[in-house]
């Protein structure tokens, strides 16, 4: 069952690759782009039999492994839900 | 004319149980009110708790700061500003401090590391010197602990991070493993930089009227209440209820490093300051409190990172990479020009008053009015109760039931993570960038050219917890001891020294008597070397759930030689060279690694007679000058047979060793393995060796040729029970140690 997990800097983090981003953007001529955020996304093949096993996988991955819950915030869809 | 500070809709109720939250005592939210005759504001109450934290007013310790020596005639600025400043000659004066960031390293690893890099690199900047080395003092908990390989990683990853972007070499430093740092790791990072003498900036605001400038990134949530989380002790909820944590960007502390030294040559800044703890509060009102004056900000222009940010916010962030500025007046388009060209905004947010009192207006209202004093002098301080703790620890002599066999026993010792090669660590580490490093990582100390003179500095810091745990007075002295004879063995003399005491909970008596013993330790050998004390930190609150760390002064010397090309290494340089041993005193198995791996508490530590440590120093000094002496080396962990083997280490050929201790001597594991004393092995030309006696001699010292340097690369201490063995073998267990753990070999 295929997971997708977007990994993205939590919310009032200072996010130094996003601001490179947004910096680059405007001097390029994009002067109505802010608020950049990098962040990044996965994309797992879980064996389960279920969506609500996988995304019970899903969740201990992330926590242990694939975001970090002190600067990271996550969120993941799977397939058939 | 004063207006009364307002509250602002939706803010929090201030009453005690308020003040409770935020860490204040009842009698410290009685005296708030008493300084400032009314009930504090919500904004005025976060000011107060962050400035009366521990760890921005120091009230625990000031007190006995007091006892150590700052003066002497080298010494350029003393404790007062963002660092300390020595003479080291030719023009240059040499601006260094010392900084704990354990707290957020434990949180988040690599940003708590990477952030604390940053902080000390400001404190040096900020004095308008740049900045020229980092060196750090690490403590991890057992290597066979859950999250040590985590947390390892993480911190070293994060120094590595932030140093190699900013373009500042690390050049030296230690890591230790020990089961009492399971659940309080320690992160010391040391910064040195160099000014022209005469050149330096002060953070003394002067001149009612000259405004006040933010330079830097702009403000978000971040570290809100670090200060205050610093002085307090970890539980399971403040795992829960930590804050934002703060994010480094090497990349603008780069262009900060290079626009405020730029800014400094145009004569335009009066004062700067890093925003550290407690941010904007401290930055400002601690400038103002210098040069007894006042300031006025108007939060309304403080550049933000998001919307919606309350003066109580604003005020208590701990964005990393700002700095303020006080500059004259009429010239903050000079400055404001140079910030431009580097990409930095520099913003008018304030300026400077003549009525002592500290005042910030948020949407055209006064938020917070406090009497200037009330921040910074007339905080509160505590001559907190100190008693010897009731358990002694066992001071019979430590004596093994049974000593493992020589050879096994050098052999575990090589692989103790605590002795092995921190190749894993150092390699990580950028040691060379700006060209000065004469000696990096892997020696005894560092050595940094000064560009354009002859001169050079060494750099070491060093700590030793269990010997602090046995006595906290004599470890600290012996840890003195240990850095000053790490310089010296490089060839330089000790000049200066910068401490960061980390200790538990000061409200705890025996760790309040841990630390006052561990400062007059630290004065004793400070005098006695004559290299005061120009800087340092206090890290309290070290301990999880009732347990404290074992009491750990962090110390940093720096060392002044003449001529850069009389550095000394640690290695055997040509067989045939003579090996000799100096020593101050008898080595002991107390507090030793070998006491750690096999087992063995307690134990004395021997006395320390810091006349002859300073005689020790002069002796290894004036042979560096001379140029009698070809390597030089500490007895460190491990003792005399593991100093030996990393002597031969020698990076461009392995060497050999064959030793002879008298019959005393043979396979005694404290003689082969104690520690304690102040011992250097030494080798030296042939020819040589009676100059070299006369040297150490002269001075009273024992002096003795134990063996001579060989071209087989073998290990042969003492007949026919001693120690032989293949050099090359014990130097891959030495290097792989750490990689083999991490691997997740056992």
């Amino acid at each position: 069952m295929q997971v997708r997990v977007f990994v993205t800097p939590r919310k009032g983090i200072l996010d130094p690759q996003g601001r490179a981003v947004e910096s680059s953007l405007q001097s390029l001529g994009f002067k109505n782009v802010s608020g950049v955020k990098v962040g990044k996304y996965i994309l797992l093949e879980v064996e389960a039999r279920t969506a609500s096993e996988a995304r019970d996988e899903a969740k201990k991955m992330c926590e242990a492994l694939l975001a970090n819950p002190v600067i990271e915030d996550y969120r993941f869809e799977v397939d058939g839900e | 004319m004063s207006e009364r500070p307002v509250s602002i809709p939706g803010e929090p109720k201030v009453d005690l149980e308020q003040a409770r939250a935020h860490g204040l005592a009842p009698d410290e939210y009685r005296k708030i009110e008493q300084t400032i005759g009314r009930t504090p504001t919500y904004t005025e109450l976060g000011v107060f708790s962050v400035m009366w934290s521990e760890h921005c007013s120091y009230k625990s310790s000031r007190r006995h700061l007091r006892k150590l020596p700052s003066k002497s005639e080298l010494v350029v600025q003393g404790p007062g500003e963002n660092a300390g400043a020595i003479d080291v000659g030719d023009g240059w004066a040499a601006v260094f401090k010392i900084e704990s960031h354990n707290h957020p390293s434990f949180v988040e690893p690599y940003q708590g590391a990477a952030t604390g890099v940053g902080g000390i690199l400001r404190d040096i900047f900020t004095m308008g010197a740049r900045p020229v080395a980092s060196m750090n003092s690490l403590k991890f908990g057992s290597f066979e602990h859950p999250r040590t390989r985590y947390l390892l990683g993480g911190v070293v990853g994060g120094i590595g991070g932030y140093g190699n972007c900013v373009g500042v070499p690390t050049v030296a430093g230690e890591v230790m493993f020990d089961a009492a740092y399971n659940a309080n790791i320690l992160v010391n990072a040391f910064c040195l930089g160099l000014v022209r003498k005469g050149e330096m900036m002060s953070a003394k605001a002067r001149g009612p009227g000259n405004p006040v400038l933010y330079v830097g990134s702009a403000t978000g949530r971040d570290g809100i209440h670090g200060a205050s989380m610093a002085s307090a002790e970890f539980d399971k909820e403040s795992e829960a209820k930590r804050p934002a944590v703060q994010v480094g960007d090497p990349f603008t502390e780069k262009l900060l490093i290079e626009a405020c030294l730029e800014a400094g040559k145009t004569g335009a800044i009066v004062a700067i300051q890093d925003m550290g703890a407690a941010g904007l509060t401290s930055s400002s009102s601690e400038m103002a409190s210098h040069g007894g004056l006042g300031i006025e900000l108007d939060l309304d222009k403080v550049p933000l990172r998001e919307a919606g940010l309350t003066p109580y916010e604003i005020l208590l962030s701990e964005s990393q990479e700002r700095m303020l500025i006080v500059a004259e007046r009429g010239r903050e388009a000079e400055l404001q020009a140079v910030f431009e060209k580097w990409d930095l905004h520099a913003v008018v947010i304030g300026h400077v008053t003549e009525d002592q009192r500290w005042r910030t207006r948020w949407r055209g209202q006064v938020v917070a009015d406090i009497p200037i004093g009330a921040l910074a002098d007339d905080a509160p301080i505590y001559d907190r109760p100190a008693a010897a703790p009731k358990i002694q620890p066992q001071t019979k002599p430590a004596i093994a039931a049974k000593h493992p066999e020589t050879a096994k026993a050098i052999r575990a010792l090589l692989d103790s993570p605590n002795i092995a090669s921190k190749k894993w660590v150092y390699r990580q580490y950028d040691s060379i960038v700006q060209s000065n490093t004469v000696l990096g990582p892997g020696s005894d100390g560092a050595v940094l050219r000064i560009k354009n003179s002859r001169r050079a500095i060494a750099l070491k810091v060093d700590s030793n917890p269990r010997a602090c745990a046995l006595d906290p007075y004599l470890g600290a002295v012996g840890t003195v001891c240990e850095a000053a004879r790490n310089v010296a063995c490089a060839g330089a003399r000790p000049v200066g020294i910068t401490n960061c005491l980390n200790y538990g909970n000061p409200e705890r008596p025996e760790v309040m008597w841990q630390f006052i013993r561990g400062v007059e330790g630290l004065r004793d050998a400070s005098i006695a070397f004559g290299a005061p004390v120009v800087s340092g930190n206090v890290s309290f609150y070290n301990e999880t759930e009732g347990h404290p760390i074992p009491p750990t002064p962090t110390i940093a010397v720096l060392g002044v030689m003449i001529d850069v090309a009389k550095h000394v290494t640690q290695f055997f340089k040509n067989p045939g060279d003579v090996i000799a041993l100096v020593r101050t005193a008898a080595p002991s198995i107390a507090a030793s690694e070998y006491a750690a791996i096999f087992g063995i508490d307690g134990g004395r530590l021997g006395a320390i007679d810091l006349a002859r440590e300073a005689a020790l120093v002069e002796g290894l000094v004036e042979g560096a000058e001379q140029g009698l002496i070809k390597s030089a080396h500490d007895i460190a962990e491990g003792g005399l047979a593991v100093a030996l083997a990393e002597a031969c280490f020698n990076p461009r050929a392995i060497l050999g060793a064959e030793v002879e201790l008298g019959r005393a001597g043979n396979a005694d594991a404290v003689v082969f393995f104690g520690e304690g004393a102040s011992t250097v092995v030494l080798s030296i030309a042939k020819r040589d060796a009676a100059r070299v006696e006369s040297l150490f001699a002269g001075r009273g010292l024992e002096f003795a040729v134990i063996g001579r340097v060989t071209a087989e690369p073998r290990l042969k201490i003492g007949a026919a029970a001693g120690l032989d063995e293949d050099v090359a073998e014990l130097q891959r267990i030495y290097e792989d140690a750490i990689p083999r753990r991490l691997r997740g070999g056992d």
